[in-house]
C-alpha cells in the first residue's frame, strides 16, 4: 500500500513518544513526499514512570529532558511543525471536554489537514489516549467537510472487535528513521529498543513487521464510538 | 537522586517543619499495567501543589523507607522510598524505584509552587 500524497497532515497525540513507534515512518514518508505535517503534542510526558535506578532524572526534571527528545525525534523525521499543547500528563480525560474539541477545533482550521491520524478511541489504552481519541473524533464529526481520519489502535481486543486494519504502509525505505525516532525517546525507550535490536539481529520477522508495518483504522462514522 | 541516607533525610524533612509548603504526592502502577497483565487492580493517586504545614516528619524503617508528615488535623505518608535528592531549587524530592527503574511513589515538597 503506498503512502499518497496529501494537501496537509495534522497528527494528534498526548505524549512524546505516541509518535515514534506506530507513525514516526509514515509522518518521515509524507514529508520526503512534501506534504506539510503538524504534530500536535498535547503533554510532555510528565508522569513517565521511566527514571532509572540508579536515576537519571527526577519527577521535576523529566519534562525538559521529554521535550528535547521529542525535539530530537521530530529532527530525525524531517518534522517543522511541531505544536506542544502545555497539558499535563494523565490528566487529559479529567480536563473539560468541550475545551479539548476546541483546541482540536482550532488545530484543524489552521492547518486545514486532508488527514488526520490519532489514537482510535476505546481502542487506545492509555487515558491520556483515549481522552485525545474522543476529542479528535468528537472535533471532526461536527464538520460538513471531514477529513480522513486514521486511527492507531492497540487494546488487546483489537482484532477481535475491529478486526484487521485497512491501512497498512510498508515503511522499510525509511527504516532508519524511524529507529531514529525511538532512539531520540532513549529516557522511556532504552530497554524495549535493547530487547528489540536482539531480536531483529536475531532475524525474528514478527519484530521486523512491527517495525516497518504501520497500520490504521479508517475511523467508521457507521459505528460512531459514543 | 542517590539512596535515602535516613540521617540527612530526617534534616531535610526537619528544615520544612512549620512552614506552608507545596506538597507532590504521587503513587502509581502506571497506565499499562491493567494491558499487560489482565485482571491487574490498578490504582493510584496524585496530589500536587497542595499547600500543607507539617509538625512532626519521620523516616522509618530500612530502605525501602516509609515517610509520614504530622500536620495539627491529619497526615501525610509514603512507603516504598528509595531515593531522595534536594535539588536546585531546594525542593526535597523522594522517590521510590522499582528494580527495573519504574517510578513507583514520589513525596516532595518545595516552599514555591511545582509547575504545573
Amino acid at each position: 500500500m503506498t503512502i499518497p500524497k496529501e494537501r496537509h497532515v495534522l497528527v494528534i497525540f498526548p505524549h512524546p513518544d505516541d509518535e515514534a513507534f506506530g507513525v514516526s515512518g509514515t509522518i518521515t514518508t509524507h514529508i520526503q513526499q512534501g506534504t506539510p505535517v503538524t504534530y500536535a503534542c498535547l503533554t510532555l510526558g510528565e508522569m513517565g514512570r521511566n527514571l532509572g535506578n540508579p536515576p537519571f532524572a527526577t519527577r521535576e526534571s523529566l519534562p525538559a529532558i521529554r521535550k528535547k527528545e521529542l525535539l530530537a525525534s521530530a529532527e530525525a523525521m524531517g518534522l517543522t511543525d511541531l505544536r506542544m499543547m502545555g497539558l499535563r500528563d494523565k490528566t487529559l480525560e479529567f480536563e473539560d471536554d468541550e475545551k479539548m474539541v476546541r483546541m482540536m477545533e482550532e488545530l484543524i482550521e489552521e492547518t486545514n489537514p486532508s488527514l488526520i491520524i490519532t489514537f482510535y478511541p476505546d481502542f487506545a489504552v492509555h487515558p491520556d489516549h483515549e481522552a485525545t481519541a474522543r476529542a479528535v473524533v468528537r472535533a471532526v464529526r461536527r464538520m460538513t467537510d471531514r477529513p480522513k481520519l486514521h486511527c492507531v489502535a492497540f487494546a488487546n481486543n483489537t482484532l477481535d472487535v475491529l478486526g484487521e486494519p485497512d491501512i497498512v504502509y510498508n515503511i522499510k525505505p525509511v527504516r532508519e528513521h524511524k529507529m531514529n525516532s525511538m532512539k531520540a525517546h532513549i529516557s522511556q525507550t532504552a530497554w524495549m529498543l535493547e530487547e528489540m535490536e536482539h531480536k531483529l539481529q536475531n532475524g525474528d520477522t514478527e519484530t521486523e513487521n512491527w517495525l516497518t508495518l504501520e497500520r490504521f483504522y479508517t475511523y467508521r462514522w457507521d459505528q460512531d464510538f459514543e | 537522586m542517590e539512596l535515602v541516607e535516613v540521617n540527612q533525610l530526617q534534616a531535610a524533612i526537619d528544615s520544612f517543619v512549620g512552614k506552608d509548603v507545596y506538597l507532590h504526592l504521587e503513587t502509581t502502577n502506571g497506565s499499562y499495567a491493567s494491558h499487560f497483565n489482565e485482571g491487574f487492580f490498578n490504582a493510584g493517586a496524585f496530589i500536587r501543589n497542595v499547600v500543607i504545614n507539617f509538625e512532626l516528619g519521620k523516616v522509618v524503617g530500612d530502605s525501602p523507607h516509609r515517610v509520614g508528615l504530622k500536620l495539627p488535623q491529619g497526615w501525610v505518608y509514603a512507603q516504598g522510598i528509595t531515593h531522595f535528592e534536594i535539588d536546585e531549587e531546594g525542593r526535597l524530592l523522594l522517590a521510590g524505584h522499582d528494580g527495573t527503574g519504574k517510578l513507583a511513589v514520589a513525596l516532595q515538597l518545595s516552599e514555591t509552587p511545582f509547575s504545573y
